[in-house]
């Protein structure tokens, strides 16, 4: 028999940046928050000391334990989907500060093409150019409305970076300058140039200099240690809800975190308003209602699905009639999104066991729709970057094309060409597709006999002909960077079922047509006033950069709605069909 | 050769194994272990065991594996996937056998973490998965950040323990087949065609592939051959050395923008314990 608890102003379900800043926000308003985190209680003291590849880089411990719950996953419609059993296979994140404590760090700004995705592309090339069953949709918000809320992000994280040449406008510059440029990005940079392209720093999370954010949180200059991607920072120099937006949630005194803490349900018996939610302490067993005036989902964009689904809220996607929304449009950073191109080096040898998660060089010229997509067979496009995470050991066993697996040969390769080998990759986007969407699965179950989630996904012509486009362009830039020996990416066939990188998104996307969307741009649900769904799930298609700071972004977005929807209640915004 | 004889070879060899380091590859013909112990080899394991009492890893016993073939097995293989040569240290010498060993008995060779309710299906999807996927290495957003290590989508109820002690009876067997001997007493080129056997996705297992294993096996061989000692691999940051990896440390400022490659003496976790 569940405990009914006494009311609070907002439950927030996850505490990664999305449930962070919401919590941060509502909390600075004075409003009672209470957020709910399945991991565990963490703090800086957890990642200190720790530095080891073995344990966070291949045992993934700061991963989701997938023994309670994974996702299925399959290719088509047709097909039996299977459990994604492994953290090999899954990366999605866990405990106090969710993905926001092992991200990598890149900042980069959604541009006003991907907001304005539908209109800008038939506009520019007519509606034949978006083929059919390719599901995009304008976002319900400009890059002019977001602009404020990037700016906000970017102060509290102390974003460190310099403006991109072809970026769009910004009314300020980063907080902080760029971190210190390597080598390896140095020679990215000039090969860039000398091709005429626009290289820049990517700007990062991994804080340049010491720092104190309008919060009044400190970070610390990054040591470029390169225990970093998937790792906790060691030295509160990497921004994560950890060191920002939940000790500044915690100081106002109206904020609660309950780790261990596992929503089943969204209580909600019809109508437009959400009573609250339903958990299980995963310690006791003991089951907890816990109502509030307003409900947010700010987990990782498969739980936001899978609550609504198990919750029977709004209308479930149905890609064969094509209607419903609940659950369309699932869209990410998939394997042949990251293709690119290796090169191997004779005669240089550079530090790569230095580095930082966000260290690196990138250009955008062949992002969104800075060039002309007359004559390509895709639309959108992607970042060009290198990266310098810095690596370990373990990871450090790159071999050239040809060189046998294992063995003798293998090892010699991979001792000589550890600290002689760098990657360029395009970081294609993803179209969002009629087929490619997430329901509940008929057969796999969790640790309380809920169905998993699952994920229908495969790749389409679009995606091939953008990865293929991206791996000549790397190439070109990796010969011109003087690599002796050049491995291009090949394309793979078919989505292998990786769920690799953490950035996966849409499903309870957003929009201003109720009947292609599940939020409004303050990320409210339409059908129900007071349940607002936060982060990448609100994302109709995956643009061609990483999402973090969008995410971030929109949660300072949807925190002024939920101000206003308490002190106003109803829904902020008329759908298009109503106006 | 007499029973008392084999009974002498065979306590030698253990001995041999035990000290592990000292031999693996390269010997006589590239065989290690392959019937070939010479009595000047006996002589000589015998003497090094006693000198190496003294320095002698007390870590370095079973708590995995109870059958000893079937370790015996395991080193030899990953002898071959990391084989000490000219270039450095192999496999047995860094303590990747005991480094597996150790993490088969924990959370990892238990799936703790992984999904593993039913069903499991055996079908042809799953077999293909398995088979096909042999560009897994070099696909995802952490082909810059990981191992390349190639991951086929894994659809067994078998742990990774499970998997372990029936890969390195098959592998025996299939050795039988091939060359009418066990793993260990085969010839290097015989072991490694062996092997290539499981690569290449030509054998099968019983509820996973033969190639399912082999993965696992080699990227357990890199990992313990390159993580930190504390897990029993890496002996002596030997691995890190023939890498000239330096180790965790707080800070690599000044390398970072060093345009020289600057060598440093590796440091380990032990280093961070005070």
């Amino acid at each position: 028999m569940a405990k009914k608890l006494d009311k609070v102003d907002v439950v927030v379900v996850g505490t990664g940046w999305a449930g962070g800043v919401i919590s941060a926000e509502l909390s600075k308003a004075g409003k009672k928050v209470v957020a709910l985190e399945r991991g565990e209680k963490k703090n800086l003291e957890d990642y200190t000391g720790v530095k080891d590849e073995l344990r966070f880089m291949n045992r993934f411990q700061m991963m989701q334990d997938l023994s309670h719950e994974t996702i299925t996953s399959r290719n088509t419609m047709d097909e039996q989907a299977l459990p994604v059993r492994t953290r090999d296979e899954m990366m999605a994140g866990t405990d106090t500060g969710g993905g926001g404590v092992h991200w990598a760090g890149a900042v980069y700004r959604y541009p006003p093409y991907d907001f304005e995705i539908y209109s800008k592309t038939a506009e520019r090339y007519g509606k034949d150019k978006i083929p059919d069953g390719m599901t995009i949709q304008d976002w319900g918000i400009t890059y002019d409305e977001m602009e404020p809320y990037y700016d906000q992000f970017e102060k509290t994280a102390g974003i460190s970076g310099e403006e991109d040449p072809l970026g769009p406008e910004r009314s300020n510059d980063y907080p902080n300058p760029p971190l210190l440029e390597s080598r390896p990005v140095r020679l990215f940079k000039d090969a860039a140039e000398e091709l005429g392209y626009h290289p820049y720093q990517v700007a990062s999370a991994n804080v340049s200099q010491q720092y104190e954010n309008p919060d009044g949180e400190t970070l610390n200059a990054c040591m470029y240690c390169a225990f970093c991607h998937y790792y906790g920072c060691d030295f509160g120099a990497k921004s994560d809800p950890l060191m920002t937006v939940i000790p500044t949630a915690q100081k106002t005194g109206n904020f609660e975190l309950r780790t261990q803490s596992y929503v089943r349900r969204v209580l909600y018996d019809g109508g437009n308003k959400a009573n609250g939610v339903m958990y299980v302490d995963t310690e006791t067993g003991q089951e907890f209602e816990q109502p509030a005036d307003v409900v947010v989902l700010a987990a990782f964009t498969f739980t936001n699905n899978r609550l609504l689904m198990l919750s029977e809220i709004g209308k479930p996607y149905d890609p064969e009639s094509r209607t419903g929304v609940i659950g369309k449009n699932f869209n990410g950073q998939m394997n042949i999104t990251f293709l690119g191109a290796r090169g191997f080096f004779e005669d240089r040898k550079f530090n790569l066991y230095a580095g930082a998660g966000a260290l690196g060089g990138t250009m955008s010229d062949f992002a969104a729709d800075n060039f002309d997509h007359s004559d390509v067979d895709f639309i959108n496009g992607g970042a060009i970057e290198i990266r310098q995470y810095g690596e370990g050991a373990i990871t450090s066993n790159r071999v050239p094309k040809g060189t046998p697996n294992w063995g003798s040969e293998f090892k010699k390769n991979a001792n000589h060409y550890a600290y002689r080998n760098l990657n360029v990759w395009y970081t294609a986007a993803n179209m969002s597709w009629y087929h490619n969407y997430m329901d509940l699965d008929p057969t796999y179950k969790d640790d309380f006999g809920d169905p998993l989630l699952r994920v229908t996904n495969k790749y389409t012509d679009q995606d091939r002909n953008i990865a293929k486009f991206g791996i000549e362009k790397c190439t070109e830039i990796m010969e011109n960077m003087g690599a002796d020996i050049i491995d291009a990416d090949d394309i793979p066939e078919e989505f292998d079922h990786m769920y690799q990188g953490g950035h996966y998104a849409g499903g309870v996307i957003m929009g201003d047509d109720p009947e292609t969307s599940a939020v409004n741009n303050y990320l409210q649900m339409w059908d129900v006033d007071n349940l607002f769904v936060v982060g990448g799930s609100a994302f109709p298609h995956f643009p061609g950069h990483h999402p973090t700071v969008t995410i971030g972004s929109l949660a300072y977005r949807a925190s002024e709605g939920i101000e206003k929807y308490l002190k106003n209640g109803g829904q902020l915004l008329k759908g298009k069909q109503e106006a | 050769m007499a029973d008392e004889d084999k009974e002498k070879t065979d306590e030698s060899r253990r001995r041999f194994i035990k000290n592990t380091g000292m031999i693996a590859g390269g010997v006589v013909g590239g065989s290690l272990f392959g019937g070939l112990l010479t009595s000047q080899f006996q002589d000589d394991s015998d003497t090094q065991t006693s000198n190496n009492e003294a320095t002698q890893n007390l870590q370095e016993a079973r708590t995995f594996f109870s059958r000893k073939e079937d370790f015996d097995t395991l080193q030899a293989a990953t002898e071959r996937i990391l084989p000490k040569d000219d270039d450095g240290p192999g496999a047995i010498e860094l303590g990747v056998p005991f480094f597996i060993d150790k993490q088969l008995s924990g959370s990892w060779g238990t799936n703790a973490k992984a999904y593993m309710k039913d069903p499991f299906y055996q079908n042809k999807q799953t077999y293909e998965y398995q088979h096909k996927d042999t560009k897994q290495d070099k696909s995802g957003p952490n082909t810059s950040t990981q191992a390349p290590s190639r991951t086929p989508r894994y659809q067994t109820r078998l742990n990774r323990g499970d998997i372990y002690l029936q890969g390195l009876r098959k592998m025996n067997e299939v050795s039988q087949k091939k060359f009418d001997n066990k793993f260990t007493e085969l010839e290097a080129d015989q072991q490694d065609d062996v092997l290539q056997a499981f690569d290449n996705g030509e054998i099968d297992m019983r509820g996973v592939a033969g190639i399912t294993f082999f993965n696992l096996l080699r990227q357990m061989t890199l990992e313990g051959a390159f993580s930190d000692p504390v897990y029993g691999g890496n002996r002596n940051m030997m691995g890190w050395k023939m890498k000239e990896y330096p180790g965790p440390r707080m800070s690599y400022v000044n390398e970072l923008e060093s345009d020289a490659f600057v060598k440093k003496e590796p440091k380990s976790l032990r280093d961070f314990q005070s």
